[in-house]
């Protein structure tokens, strides 16, 4: 690919000066939030360090980052601050850190969600892709580790995986940091509509429980109609978790 | 009107959810994943070689095997240690030679040349200075060389397979297998290990987690073992294996630790924190060459000069107060000696002795100047010349010294193995006490936490002295 052209980005102060400043922990008056959400250990905290300008210690083993850590970047004049989630492997289930992550995307309505795979191991990271795609309208896909699924002879078609989910996406590896320049544009266009998502919903599910969604989430609808994410909502009281439940009621989710 | 339509709406919830029935979660799950393998069978070609995951699961055959699993990792330790220890010798004493003998006259020659009175002079070169240099000195350079190579092997990816071998004694004594990640990072830092149980879900397996942390040597009680060992253990054996003993009394001492601290959280989860092992997933990530130069760089940067930070923070009042309590007289004698005298018969029962145990409460804010504070007192007490004398701390060129000053105060190998163990078992040092308190937001976890280690020093240094004097 066009690793090359990357590097002499990065390296062009021009380049640098002209659009990006990383801000390392100055995250006052910023323009928009970004969250990044991703599978444990696939370069969540190597991407928020390429980003920030941070040295955030990343380490190889699941679950490094547990506290929610925070940067920014300027690019073109907008702030943009952004907020390192723990990984999880999915948000329906109730343990502290998924529900961290559930939280934020969920109540901190981020303008955009950094959905970080790990390119080799598309798969199993996509479980996670499929639940964020149904809370938030607004994300970018980042295919990270490309150097590792390039290494284990894995071919992605990133034009046919952006279609079938509705989002961009952008092939990196932060380690190197390869791709990130893109990173940082697809972002900032997501942030300022110039992207339009078009996410990416459940569809395998039995008839009865489409059926039940569906009827669900227009009632949803026909009361909060700015809300992005009903069919999630309903997936949710349909559960019966309660924490939906408590917030519905408060009025916090539209 | 608003509030009716929400109740509606959850109404309504729950007549679908009767209606469609209990299987909804696997129904969804199962779909999702539906899902995701249509659109990876559209997107992804995958060539059937993979040989890198052959090679991955090839050296995890070997690394979490049965029977090679832990003396590899035993090995691995032993040979960081190993590295750590002879290294840092040199720079050590480098810095050591350029901050006492060279810089510290300078600044006394100055402090005389404007007047400044003696007290003055006192607190702040030999107190302040002095303390903030010994820190320095000892423990820049095993850091600089112990946080790179442990930095390097978790970025290689090691550390989840040692939570692989050791999940099943976890499992045993009531414990969640991630513990051993965190008991891990307690070997850097215990307070960062306090703060890396937020990755065990369950409060009671989490609160075993941070309560046990204490046993895994930290940082600051790394240069203490190595010290100790080196003087003491090492001379009892022909020169040509003392390093090698002084070593393996090191890594003894660390696998107590972890003995202790699987021996605590049994316990623990046999008495006040009983309950289910709760199962986890472990991902064994793929091994990823670490990018060298990188990785020390951000150790160096993010780990040992933070620690390091820490202690110097630390060190610099511990040295004014040590330097005060050796100063100010009540009576004839000086508080330090006051206080000494009356721990000493205490401390003899401990196999330890006054000075040790007055060292260990100056101490709480930072491990890491136990020893000088140690030597300090003893000098103060024994009254020998030697250094710079009462009330002020230093190093001593050679380890010989340090010996004989040690020697002169009482020291046994009784003593020279129970401030070993001593240091392995007390309280945290007064960060991770904080840090547990901001974790669990409990005083009495804080309080257990904090006197259970302790309690277990007591109970073992008294038993083995009791023992040893009975043999001996």
């Amino acid at each position: 690919m066009d690793n090359k052209v990357n590097s002499d980005c990065n390296g062009c102060p021009q380049y640098n000066a002209k659009g990006l400043k990383k801000l390392g922990v100055n995250t006052e008056n910023f323009d928009f939030v970004v969250a990044l959400a991703g599978n444990p250990n696939t370069g969540k905290s190597t991407v928020f360090n390429a980003l920030t300008g941070l040295r955030q210690h990343t380490g190889n083993w699941p679950g490094k980052t547990v506290t929610r850590a925070e940067g920014a970047f300027e690019y073109n004049d907008q702030k943009y601050k952004l907020v390192d989630l723990p990984g999880t492997y999915s948000l329906l289930s109730t343990s502290e850190d998924e529900e961290v992550a559930r939280n934020f995307i969920l109540f901190g309505k981020p303008d955009v969600t950094v959905i970080i795979v790990d390119a080799s191991r598309l798969e199993r990271n996509l479980n996670l892709v499929i639940q964020v795609l149904e809370i938030t309208d607004k994300a970018v896909l980042c295919l990270n580790l490309m150097d590792e699924a390039k290494r284990n002879h894995i071919k992605i078609d990133e034009r046919a995986l952006a279609r079938d989910l509705g989002i961009p996406v952008v092939p990196t590896s932060a380690r190197f940091n390869e791709g990130i320049p893109e990173l940082i544009k697809t972002i900032t266009e997501v942030a300022n509509g110039k992207i339009i998502c078009k996410p990416h919903r459940i569809k395998n599910v039995p008839k009865n429980i489409q059926k039940a969604v569906n009827k669900l989430s227009a009632e949803i609808e026909k009361e909060f109609p700015t809300i992005p994410n009903s069919r999630w909502i309903a997936f949710r009281l349909l559960e019966g978790d309660t924490q939906i439940i408590n917030a519905l009621q408060a009025g916090e989710l539209n | 009107m608003k509030k009716n339509s929400v109740e509606n709406i959850i109404a309504l919830s729950n007549d679908l959810r009767w209606k469609i029935g209990d299987d909804f979660h696997d129904h969804l799950a199962e779909g999702i994943y539906a899902d995701a393998s249509e659109i990876v069978k559209n997107t992804v070609q995958t060539d059937d070689k993979k040989q890198q995951f052959r090679l991955d699961s090839k050296i995890d055959n070997i690394v979490t095997s049965k029977i090679w699993g832990f003396p590899i990792m035993f090995l691995i330790l032993g040979l960081i240690l190993w590295i750590t220890i002879i290294g840092a010798n040199y720079p050590s004493s480098m810095l050591a030679n350029l901050f006492l003998d060279n810089i510290h006259p300078i600044l006394k020659g100055f402090a005389a040349n404007i007047g400044m009175p003696w007290w003055l002079d006192g607190f702040l070169i030999d107190g302040v200075y002095l303390a903030v240099a010994w820190v320095i000195a000892v423990m820049l350079p095993p850091m600089a060389i112990f946080f790179p190579l442990f930095t390097l092997l978790e970025d290689f990816g090691y550390l989840p397979r040692v939570a692989f071998n050791l999940d099943y004694l976890f499992k045993k004594s009531g414990a969640h297998g991630k513990q051993a990640l965190t008991m891990s990072m307690g070997f850097g830092c215990n307070a960062a290990g306090v703060v890396a149980t937020r990755i065990i879900d369950s409060p009671r397996e989490r609160l075993i987690a941070i309560i046990t942390n204490n046993f895994s040597l930290c940082n600051g009680r790394w240069p203490t073992q190595i010290l100790i060992a080196s003087i003491f253990i090492g001379a009892v054996v022909p020169s040509s294996l003392s390093g090698f003993a002084s070593v393996s009394a090191v890594i003894g001492i660390a696998i107590l630790g972890i003995f202790f601290m699987f021996f605590s959280s049994w316990a623990l989860s046999k008495t006040i924190l009983k309950g289910e092992v709760s199962t986890f997933n472990l991902e064994l990530p793929p091994y990823r060459p670490p990018r060298f130069w990188k990785t020390v760089y951000t150790s160096i940067i993010d780990r040992t000069l933070i620690v390091l930070w820490r202690a110097i923070i630390f060190a610099a009042p511990a040295g004014a107060a040590i330097w005060l309590i050796s100063n100010i007289t009540i009576g004839g004698e000086s508080i330090a000696a006051l206080v000494i005298n009356s721990l000493d018969g205490f401390g003899f029962l401990l196999g330890l002795n006054g000075v040790i145990l007055l060292a260990y409460i100056v101490a709480i804010p930072a491990n890491e100047i136990v020893i000088p504070t140690i030597l300090m007192l003893t000098v103060l007490v024994t009254g020998i010349s030697g250094g710079e004398g009462a009330g002020v701390m230093f190093e001593l060129d050679s380890a010989n010294e340090t010996a004989n000053i040690l020697k002169a105060g009482g020291w046994t190998l009784l003593t020279a193995i129970n401030v070993m163990l001593f240091s392995l078992l007390h309280n945290p040092c007064s960060t991770t006490i904080y840090t547990i308190y901001k974790e669990t937001k409990s005083l009495k976890w804080t309080i257990i936490a904090s006197i259970l280690p302790l309690i277990m020093g007591f109970v073992v240094t008294f038993l083995v002295a009791q023992i040893w004097r009975l043999i001996f």
